[in-house]
């Protein structure tokens, strides 16, 4: 019985207590989609500091715009509202996500 | 072979662990267990066994340091009792269902309160879904061979699951017996040295312990599930080749001069000595009954009892804990589960006895025969019964 790391697998084909036996699947598994709320960000009050993207505590936000605004990645942001507390200007939002 | 020596039984394991090679001891002392502990720290110390002894804060992480070092691919021992296995029972589940073949020792204690450090089953009965292999020794010399048997059945690539080796404290753990020791060449040669089926190795790493999402809990504790039911095997192997090799041979339902026997009492741990005593005074007055033991309790061997209990028509059953509120003794609640449904199954009469060290005796034996005797007779009586408790029993006038 061939081993299976993602998907729905069968009891018998999880590894030896359901170990993960490949590095790196925090690449694939998208863990964003229990978010109830999204940060949205007014541009025009952001001065770049970088702040969100040090308290992020799923590492999401980065400066990664081709404007080099922040941005979150929707695959793997939480929701937390750690961003909207600590930015110094007040330019980060929380939304209600929609079903 | 070597020669029966007067031991104290806690040594008598601690000697046993240390014989297995272990190689990491994580383990917080608590009565009636302590002495296990100190005398492993002793070992350890004096160079003798070329060990990590992790001397901890609390249970919760005695187990916690187990499992880890168990990950890292070391043979792991522990021993705890009572309240300390409460503490550690989240942990518990993480070991069994991280496949760390971890062995430890319960000096089977009272939980509190009110704050009682006496022999009984509470302390195991709350962890029966725990997940481990779970056997029971009803002596200093079954506790010192069924600690080696445990290293070997529990690493059995087959199963590499934790085990559990209860015995009664204080009425075992303290006691001095006659226990003959198996030598280290005889160790040697019965259980092989652990190589680990997988590891944390920094040069193949593998994540253990990751989320399991709804979509994979469920196949995760099937999973367990089978693994335990399916040790059933191994562990039968590893005990009669045990027994063929030193003459001392366990099984997972012992039985005592059931022959015949219209009733059969059934028990688990240190009281069934005592109960093997009063069955020959019993039969010697005439009486038709007998005896039935669970050595194992996980994986519950039910066609062992099945095939046990077969001609008896009422079973006395002893149970050291019950469930307040509840069905009453968890003993019988399994028995009950094993015979549900059978054609001709015997009748149950249910005893609670030996709470937090009280001394159950020869005259305890005669009046549950007694009940027993009368409901072969045709006549009913409680669920169950608490002996000896003053008062009467609740509901009674």
């Amino acid at each position: 019985m061939t081993i299976r790391q993602s998907g729905t697998p069968k009891w018998k084909e999880l590894a030896l207590g359901n170990a993960v036996l490949v590095p790196g699947s925090s690449r694939h598994n998208r863990t964003g989609d229990w978010r109830s709320s999204r940060p949205i960000w007014k541009l025009e009050q952001c001065v770049k500091c970088g702040v969100c993207t040090v308290f992020c505590p799923e590492g999401c936000i980065a400066m990664r715009r081709a404007d080099a605004y922040p941005e979150a990645d929707m695959e793997y942001c939480k929701g937390c509202g750690i961003c909207v507390n600590e930015c110094f200007t007040g330019c980060i939002a929380m939304q209600e996500e929609k079903e | 072979m070597a020669k029966r020596k007067g031991m104290e039984v806690s040594i008598a394991i601690a000697e046993a662990a240390s014989m297995c090679n272990v190689d990491v001891v994580s383990a917080y002392p608590i009565t009636p267990q302590t002495h296990v502990v100190e005398h492993l720290a002793d070992i350890v110390a004096d160079g003798e066994l070329d060990a990590e002894f992790i001397p901890v804060e609390s249970e919760h992480a005695a187990m916690s340091a187990c499992v880890g070092a168990a990950a890292a691919g070391a043979r792991t021992f522990t021993a705890t009792a009572s309240q300390g296995l409460a503490l550690m029972h989240e942990i518990l589940f993480i070991a069994s269902s991280l496949r760390t073949p971890i062995v430890m020792v319960v000096a089977n204690r009272a939980l509190s309160a009110p704050i009682n450090i006496w022999n009984d089953h509470s302390d195991v009965m709350t962890e029966r879904d725990v997940g481990w292999i779970q056997i029971f020794a009803e002596n200093g010399q079954e506790a010192a061979d069924l600690v080696v048997q445990a290293f070997r059945f529990g690493e059995d690539k087959r199963v590499l699951l934790p085990v559990m080796v209860h015995f009664d404290g204080f009425v075992v753990s303290h006691v001095v017996e006659p226990i003959e020791m198996l030598t280290h060449a005889e160790v040697k040669t019965f259980l092989p040295d652990y190589a680990p089926q997988q590891k944390l190795d920094i040069d193949a790493p593998i994540s253990m312990g990751p989320v399991g999402i709804p979509a994979v809990y469920t196949e995760a504790k099937m999973a367990g599930e089978a693994v335990l039911r399916d040790a059933y095997g191994p562990i039968v192997e590893c005990l009669d080749d045990f027994g063929k090799r030193f003459g001392r041979t366990y099984k997972p339902v012992e039985t005592y001069r059931r022959e015949d026997a219209d009733i059969l009492l059934v028990t688990m741990g240190g009281i069934s000595e005592t109960a093997m005593t009063w069955v020959d005074r019993a039969r010697a007055a005439g009486e038709k009954v007998g005896l039935v033991r669970f050595r194992l309790w996980r994986p519950l061997p039910d066609k062992d009892f099945k095939e046990a209990v077969k001609g008896a028509r009422v079973l006395a059953v002893v149970d050291r804990h019950f469930s307040p509120g509840g069905p009453g003794g968890p003993v019988a609640q399994e028995i009950k589960y094993i015979l549900y449904g059978q054609k001709g199954a015997p009748s149950i009469v249910e005893f609670v006895a030996g709470l937090g060290g009280r001394d159950v005796g020869f005259a305890d034996f005669d009046n549950m025969y007694k009940k027993a005797k009368a409901v072969l007779g045709g006549a009913t009586v409680p669920p169950f019964e608490i002996v000896q408790v003053r008062g009467g029993h609740h509901g009674e006038a």
